[in-house]
Order: C-alpha cells, then structure tokens, then sequence
C-alpha cells in the first residue's frame, strides 16, 4: 500500500528554482519576521516568491504581514493567493484563530496534504517559515524536498546557539545545504556568535540589531520593510541571489 | 484532500507502480479512502478520467470508503466521525486538510482535542492490476 500524495509533491515544486527553509534551534529568535521579510525582498527585487508558513501550531506570518479575509482559490488543487506579491499559504486558511493542537504524524500528514495539493506554479523563491528544532516538520522537508537549502536564525543567547549548533550538525551530516547563519536582536557589539558560527563551518550572514520598532510595524508590510531589521534582511538577500 | 490534486497523485503513484512491475497496460486501479477526506467520488472519477494517461485507457478506478473513528487520549473514549454534527465551514476545513478535525472535533466525553484517528484518514494506493 502506497500513500499516493508523496508522488506528487516533486511535481509539485518542479518549477520552484530555490526552496529556502527558515529554520532556528529555538523559538522566539525572530524566525517568522526573518522569513516574512526575506520573502518580501526578494520579491521587492523582481523575483518570483512563494512564502509557505509551517510552523503548523503557531503560525504568525499573517499577522506579521497583516493578511485578513483571504481564502486560496481551488484549480485542479490549490492555488495560494498572492498577497503583497507573495503567492502566500499557510494553515491558517483551514484552522482560522483556533489552536491547532497537532502531534508528530498529525503534523507529517498535514504536511504531505499541504505539500500535494498546494501549486505554487513558476518560483524563483519558496521561503519556508519553519517551526523551531528538529521535529517532524524539518525531517519530513528532508525527506521530500531534495533541493531544500536552510537560513538559520540565532540570537545572542547561547542558549539559542547551542540548539543552532546540534541543527547545523545535523544538516552537515544530511549534506544538506546551508546559506547561512543570521544572529537576530543583537544588543552589543560582541562578536562570540559570529566566530562560533564561523568555527562550524558555516557563513554568518548579518547582524541584526534588536530594534523596538519592528513591533510596531507588525501587520503592516510598509513600515516593515523600513525597519533596521529590513535593511539587514536586504543584504542576506543580496547574497543568496548572487 | 482535494478531487483534482488526489487523482493526479493517484495516476503519479500508480504509473510510478506500472513501471516498476513492466506493466504495458493499467486496468484497474484500487484505492481506500478516509471518510475524513470527504470526498465527491463523482468528482474525483471525473478528474481520473479526464487525467490518465494512454497506459490507463481502460483502467477502472475502485475505491473503498473507510469510517472514520477516533479514540481519546485522555478518557480512551472512542467514537465515530458524524459529519452532520458540524458546520459547512468546519466540515470544508478538514476536507481540505483533515488534521483539522483536531480543531472542529472534541471528545464527546472530557472534551479533549487530543485524540488518535484510528481509522478515516488519508488515502492508499492498495494496488493495481494490468496487463504485461
């Protein structure tokens, strides 16, 4: 006996050229706002994007963007409504303002389901707001996007880096991508992520000051992308377009 | 899950299973179907007939509906999906993505959305047969 819908999701992303995972250890480092941001750049540039919230029991990209009343419209599947010029989808189209209290197969499955029936059409981009760690989500992307590629987002805490470090471990065993690493509400000017991170092996991206406004400009894409953390944001998308 | 996108997974899976076992030709090709998914058998007949491939010309598509039931985490009540008990909007929901079901669904006994679909959801291939 065979699922049929994982036969399907290679064809699903075939015509997606990047599929970027926006992925942290821990919650709560600014992954979604890192994400939303990404997405909104590079489509600011001209590209193609897509922006898929996974984060499945909490997801905030809508609000983060401010998105309301809208429902994707079904094709022979489902096509993700382009908001801000991103083709946008995310769970919160079926659970609304409910809790979703899924555990791990609920997850995979809502995943496959998600994965098999969305078009996402010609992309330059799909970035992919992740959920935090190592669960279900990240393996099941491992499994069925082969050219899946990770941002990872820290803070200074090391508490957060310890958790990047066991999720960049992971993904060097997996051979799996890494863009890079962005340290997130930087309050000094110490610079003992960016040499651990340089010790893993990987690239460190940018800094990015912890700037109170970026709460304000919540739900409202403008004064997002005039925030300290968006001109950051550029240069990480700067480099991944090179 | 949705008619369209189910039958072109379908075909996928099933002409991927054609290949790998040298069949030249599909005749029947057999699925079970979770009663969560809620599917429109007609539509989704429709969208295999309109979808397959030359090697399924004549292949006929058998499904098998499966009940859905649940049992609690919690209290271990189990029970029965009655999909007359919910609302258009809830009911669409988990058409589209049944893991909803732990949204819109409760346990009629404690109340707990923690509970384990024994049976009804998703969608198997169970096999096909054709011709050499």
């Amino acid at each position: 006996m065979v699922d049929p819908r994982t036969s399907i999701i290679d064809d699903r992303l075939r015509d997606v050229n990047r599929i970027i995972a926006v992925s942290s250890g821990k919650g709560g480092v600014g992954k979604s706002l890192v994400a939303s941001t990404l997405a909104l750049t590079l489509a600011a540039k001209g590209y193609e994007v897509g922006l898929f919230d996974l984060d499945f029991s909490s997801p905030s990209t809508h609000m983060i963007l401010g998105i309301k009343g809208v429902q994707p419209k079904e094709e022979r599947g489902i096509l993700p409504p382009v908001i801000y010029g991103l083709r946008y989808m995310s769970i919160v189209y079926y659970s609304g303002e409910y809790a979703t209290p899924l555990r791990g197969a609920d997850t995979s499955n809502a995943l496959i389901e998600l994965l098999s029936v969305t078009k996402w059409g010609k992309l330059d981009f799909l970035v992919i707001d992740m959920p935090p760690g190592i669960g279900d989500a990240t393996l099941d992307l491992m499994r069925f996007i082969k050219k899946i590629e990770f941002l990872i987002v820290t803070t200074p805490s090391q508490l957060a880096f310890e958790t990047v470090r066991k999720l960049v471990s992971l993904l060097k065993e997996l051979k799996i991508p890494i863009i890079g690493v962005v340290e997130n509400m930087k309050m000094n000017s110490s610079s003992v992520i960016k040499e651990k991170i340089r010790r893993l092996g990987v690239e460190f991206l940018v800094e990015i000051p912890f700037d109170p406004k970026v709460e304000e400009a919540i739900g409202d894409v403008n004064k997002l992308l005039n925030t300290v953390l968006a001109k950051k944001v550029n240069d990480v998308a700067s480099k991944i377009v090179k | 899950m949705h008619e369209w996108a189910l039958a072109e997974a379908v075909i996928a899976a099933a002409s991927q299973i054609a290949e790998e076992e040298g069949l030249r030709e599909v005749t029947e090709v057999k699925l079970k179907v979770g009663e969560l998914q809620n599917l429109e058998l007609d539509l989704l007949e429709f969208a295999f007939s309109q979808l397959k491939p030359i090697k399924f010309k004549n292949a006929k598509l058998n499904v098998e509906m499966e009940k859905a039931e649940f049992k609690c985490r919690v209290c271990g009540t189990q029970w029965f999906f009655k999909r007359n008990e919910l609302d258009s909007s809830s009911s669409e929901a988990i058409h589209f993505l049944p893991e909803t079901t732990h949204i819109y669904i409760k346990c009629p006994k404690c109340g707990s959305p923690d509970f384990e679909i024994l049976h009804g959801r998703g969608v198997l291939l169970e096999s096909i047969r054709g011709v050499k």
